[in-house]
């Protein structure tokens, strides 16, 4: 049987993170293909409803990645963010969602380094976790 | 600096007492109109009524085990912008609570409002109300009270119990209040407490000439009492829900009778949009969209996105939850509602070290950040 391969929703923010898998492409640098990037403005755009949906619909894991503290172009986008993954992080694990199943970074446009590193170690994170339940069970 | 005082109950009349209480409340020249729980004149039912008209008040029910609505939004109403007037508004604690949250949305302001909170007694299910009520509704109100006052349980033959959520409310007292009655603890066939909590309550206390009064030691000892019965029982509750929703599958059994009719939402006090997300066109999906999906899942549920919504308002009430338990009260498919929206309402509050209705400074916590906090929830460990 092959191995568990995680779908993992990404939502970058456009000015950092997503120019930083831009570059971690450019660069040739290897990192798993299991990631759905979805690009939006900044970190703080972020609805709490986009990141439910996507783990109701059966993504394996989320993760959301915006500019680094005091780097937000949108001055303290990030930092709102930040709120309401926390908030996420209470109600989400109450309902059986693994902590690892929603990440937040921070990673700089110039760091496709560090992109590349953090989208091994999701992956890596979520394997042995399997299949989220969304995917293996009905979801009204 | 609170101020105690107290007004006599005659003939063991207390609800007689508190009409009188709140006939001179409104005849300040100050107070325009009184909000008060009233028995409509065309049936046994009670609702939340603007009064200008003294002589109604003889209709004034404030201990009726039942509040169909949380006053906080008819109060919202009232008061979102300048009226003309000053109105003093009676509220059992949780309406108060739900109140302060929606002031602190900028849905209401307590400028030109008197908060008379009163110890609530606890309040049964609508439909349970509508049977047990009776035809005597004065008597039944007065039973209730003397029951619950004298340490019985609520209806005391036993038919019928409060709401679950008055059963697991373990703030009966009002705080935030200007003026509160205090029953609990007192001897309500001869009196009834008056304290003011605020200045704005001070004066109006002090314009109505109260008896100066000392607060008996027996109402501490009787208030400690039933938050420790309530706080157990609450406990219990979230152990038990947590257990029962603790996984995906388990959520979606729970939430299994849901029509997504969104009665919980528009009964919650707090859901604070003026048009709820899930009623926009962000949900009225495209027909081929159902078709699509079904397609993919080879079985959808109409109609979609119940665990979306409920995990949704979540999101977005959890942290002013007051645990009124109106959500419960007005699910037509008798969803325990309140149970679950409580349960992790203590999680999301205790997360961000916030008590909704507490105080009208403290920020609601998705209006507010600090630049270095919760780092424990950024990286990949
Ligand atoms: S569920 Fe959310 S969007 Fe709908 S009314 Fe409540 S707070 Fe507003
Ligand atoms: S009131 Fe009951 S049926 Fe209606 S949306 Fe809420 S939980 Fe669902
Ligand atoms: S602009 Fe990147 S997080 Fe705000």
């Amino acid at each position: 049987m092959s191995e568990f391969e995680p779908t993992i929703v990404a939502f970058f923010c456009n000015w950092c993170t997503y120019t930083a898998a831009d570059l971690a492409g450019t660069s040739r640098l290897s990192y798993p293909p299991n990631i759905k990037i979805i690009r939006v403005m900044c970190s703080g755009m972020i609805d709490p409803k986009y990141v439910i949906k996507a783990l109701l619909e059966g993504a394996d894991g989320v993760l959301v990645s915006g500019c680094n503290p005091g780097d937000c172009h949108y001055i303290n986008g990030n930092y709102k963010a930040r709120r309401r993954i926390k908030l996420l992080k209470e109600i989400l694990p109450q309902f059986g969602f693994e902590p690892e199943r929603l990440r937040l970074t921070w990673i700089a446009a110039s760091d496709g380094l560090l992109f590349a590193e953090v989208m091994r170690d999701m992956t890596e994170q979520l394997k042995p976790l399997g299949p989220s339940e969304a995917k293996l069970k009905m979801v009204i | 600096m609170a101020k105690t005082a107290s007004i006599e109950v005659k003939n063991q009349d207390l609800i007689g007492a508190l009409r009188d209480f709140f006939k001179t409340v409104l005849a300040q020249d100050e107070i325009s109109a009184i909000q008060v729980p009233w028995r409509l004149p065309m049936k046994n039912m009670v609702m939340p009524t603007l009064i200008t008209d003294p002589e109604r008040l003889n209709g004034a029910d404030p201990l009726s085990p039942v509040f169909p609505i949380n006053s906080a939004k008819i109060v919202s109403r009232l008061t979102r912008k300048e009226s003309g007037g000053k109105v003093a508004a009676v509220m059992r604690s949780c309406e108060i609570r739900a109140f302060i949250e929606l002031v602190k949305l900028k849905q209401g302001q307590t400028e030109n409002l008197v908060i008379i909170g009163i110890d609530c007694l606890g309040a049964f299910r609508n439909r349970d109300y509508f049977s047990w009520v009776g035809e005597d509704i004065e008597e039944s109100t007065k039973k209730y009270a003397a029951d619950v006052l004298g340490g019985k349980s609520a209806a005391a033959d036993g038919s019928i119990s409060l709401s679950t959520a008055c059963q697991a409310c373990e703030s009966p007292i009002p705080v935030g209040a200007d003026i509160t009655i205090g029953l609990y603890g007192i001897d309500t066939d001869h009196k009834v407490l008056i304290q003011s909590e605020t200045v704005k309550g001070e004066n109006l206390m002090a314009r109505l000439q109260l008896t100066d009064e000392e607060e008996p030691p027996s109402r501490k000892k009787a208030i400690d009492k039933l938050v420790e019965e309530r706080t157990a029982v609450r406990d219990n509750m979230f152990t038990e829900t947590h257990a029962a929703t603790d996984s995906l599958e388990k959520l979606t059994i729970y939430l299994a009778n849901c029509v997504n009719c969104y009665n919980c939402r528009v009964a919650c006090p707090v859901c604070y949009c003026r048009e709820c997300v899930f009623v926009t066109d962000v949900f009225d999906h495209d027909p081929s969209q159902y078709l699509r999906w079904a397609d993919r899942k080879g079985a959808l549920k109409m109609p979609t996105d119940t665990i979306f919504y409920h995990i949704t308002r979540l999101a977005h009430m959890s942290t002013a939850c007051v645990g009124c338990g109106q959500c419960s009260n007005a699910c037509p498919n008798d969803i325990p509602v309140m149970e679950l929206f409580r349960s992790v309402s203590q999680n999301t509050q205790a997360a961000f070290d916030y008590t909704p209705g507490q105080s009208i400074e403290e920020k609601p916590p998705m209006s507010v950040f600090k630049e270095e906090e919760f780092e424990e929830v950024v990286g990949i460990d």
